[in-house]
């Protein structure tokens, strides 16, 4: 899927710092991410992982810092970014599928109109997607018929079509009821061992367990504490993250 | 004689006035449609030059009433140079109304979630396309009633064009009642000619409408209603236990 030699992050962050006005939300965060890793972001909320995540595909614009995409330094210019983000794939916490199309055309749309697939061809693959995701027989419904587990696994379904090189999710159960929670875990479960690189903004701490190569955990604008699940979640060695572990633990 | 002999006398007067009031209507709401949606575009514009022009057109044209915008431009042209009634009625109901369908296309924009925007931008679609495919679509959707409602009452202002010598439905109606002396009758008549004319054009609206919101009605067995707002999560067991699961 991309051409990135070994070694060389997909994703690269540098010194990102980004304010709103007054208001610094990020302060000098660094973060690598390798093809094929999948790594979680956790922390307190207000700690700057959603907008760590928006600021990759340019959703948020960094105050200073470089990020580099697949090599590429990224830029804000119109064509430049539309390009960048047709290689991330992102879902968002409200899953955000376009009420007007149905199931089907909300994953062609990309497809045709930004890679320039035909609609023959671009069908083909969300029916495709939309078997891997469990939801062959829904192409032609619209969303609103859908239960909130199904429309985030379609909305899923929409950022693959594109074949990114990366894959963001911006807290995909957050909005979800605890019932319908699992099936859309199950997808990315898939998804991450299938080999896609992925970074995750979750409160899921047994999806970080099982599916995460490396946990980050942020908290106060920074990155305070990294690495495997086991390391960051059962030994955590700065003071804001056994405060952070233990609050979820009182939960 | 009666009302209703008179209306058979004088159908083929009015129905040929209706014509007239209809391309009248049509041709001005074409250009107000146009003109709205640039006076839409520059109100929502970062540049704060074109929010100020927006914001003093709409003022101005709001704040006016529109008979006196009929006569300013009327004979405001006349000055300048010789223009048919018609083009100048035409011109001052697409002013008018423009006015209106920039605020109605405004608040139809600024209906769409900033999610949907969002979403069609991380999967790389420029502003033009996502503007094209989703902020458009969706807004007209929103405003489609509303939008109904300002061409109605853009068919009844046409009337006003009247007093430009516009040989429209009114206009003949007024001719008419200064001819034989019958203004109740008269004015009753062109009343029914009008509202025959409202009453189509809401079915026409209410059927685009219908056509438009597939999205909202429910599609098969078994799937929740669409009663709540787009994107909330639906849950019903029956949905659940019929799918597959992945």
């Amino acid at each position: 899927m991309t051409s990135t030699s070994q070694g060389q992050p997909l994703v690269s962050m540098r010194d990102i710092v980004k304010t709103f006005g007054e208001n610094v939300v990020l302060d000098g965060v660094d973060l690598d991410v390798h093809t094929g890793e999948v790594v979680v972001l956790i922390g307190p909320s207000g700690a700057g992982k959603s907008t760590l995540l928006r600021c990759i595909n340019g959703l948020e614009k960094i105050t200073s810092g470089t990020i580099e995409v697949d090599g590429q330094r990224l830029s804000y210019q119109e064509a430049e970014i539309n390009r960048i983000r047709s290689r991330i794939g992102m879902v968002f916490q409200a899953f955000n599928l376009f009420p007007h199309m149905t199931v089907a055309e909300n994953i062609m749309m990309a497809q045709r109109d930004v890679l320039g697939r035909s609609a023959q061809e671009s069908r083909q693959r969300a029916e495709e997607l939309l078997d891997r995701v469990g939801l062959g027989e829904k192409a032609d419904v619209y969303p609103d018929s859908l239960s909130g587990g199904q429309q985030q696994r379609v909305a899923i379904a929409r950022a693959l079509a594109l074949d990114p090189a990366v894959m963001l999710f911006d807290e995909p159960t957050s909005a979800l009821d605890p019932e319908l929670v699992g099936e859309v875990l199950h997808v990315m479960r898939e998804l991450a061992d299938a080999g896609m690189t992925m970074i995750v903004v979750t409160h899921e701490m047994r999806f970080a367990r099982r599916a995460a190569d490396r946990v980050v955990l942020m908290a106060d604008k920074q990155i305070v504490e990294e690495g495997t699940p086991e390391e960051v979640l059962d030994n955590p060695t700065s003071e804001r993250g056994q405060a952070f572990l233990r609050q979820l633990s009182e939960e | 004689m009666s009302f209703f002999d008179s209306f058979i006398e004088y159908a083929p007067l009015f129905l040929e006035a209706t014509l007239v009031t209809l391309r009248l209507t049509a041709v001005a709401l074409a250009i107000a449609m146009v003109l709205g949606g640039v006076i839409a575009w520059m109100a929502m514009s970062r540049f704060r030059p074109l929010r100020w022009l927006a914001t003093a057109y709409i003022g101005v044209i709001r704040g006016t009433p529109l008979i006196a915008q009929i006569f300013v431009l009327y004979f405001g042209i006349s000055e300048i140079a010789k223009m048919p009634a018609f083009w100048a009625g035409a011109l001052a109901l697409a002013a008018h109304n423009s006015a209106y369908i920039a605020e109605i296309f405004r608040s139809g924009f600024q209906a769409v979630p900033k999610g949907l925007v969002e979403a069609s931008r991380s999967l790389g679609m420029s502003r033009r396309k996502t503007l094209r495919r989703i902020q458009a679509p969706l807004a007209l959707r929103t405003t489609l009633p509303v939008l109904g409602n300002q061409f109605i009452i853009a068919v009844k202002d046409s009337s006003l064009v009247s007093f430009i010598g516009m040989t429209e439905l009114f206009q003949t109606s007024r001719n008419l009642q200064a001819q034989n002396y019958e203004p109740l009758q008269m004015y009753l008549m062109v009343s029914v000619y009008y509202l025959v004319i409202v009453l189509i054009l809401t079915f026409v609206v209410n059927r685009l409408e219908f056509s438009l919101s597939k999205h909202r009605r429910p599609v098969e067995q078994g799937a929740t209603t669409g009663s709540n707002g787009g994107g909330t999560p639906l849950t019903s067991a029956a949905n659940r236990k019929s799918e597959g699961r992945p």
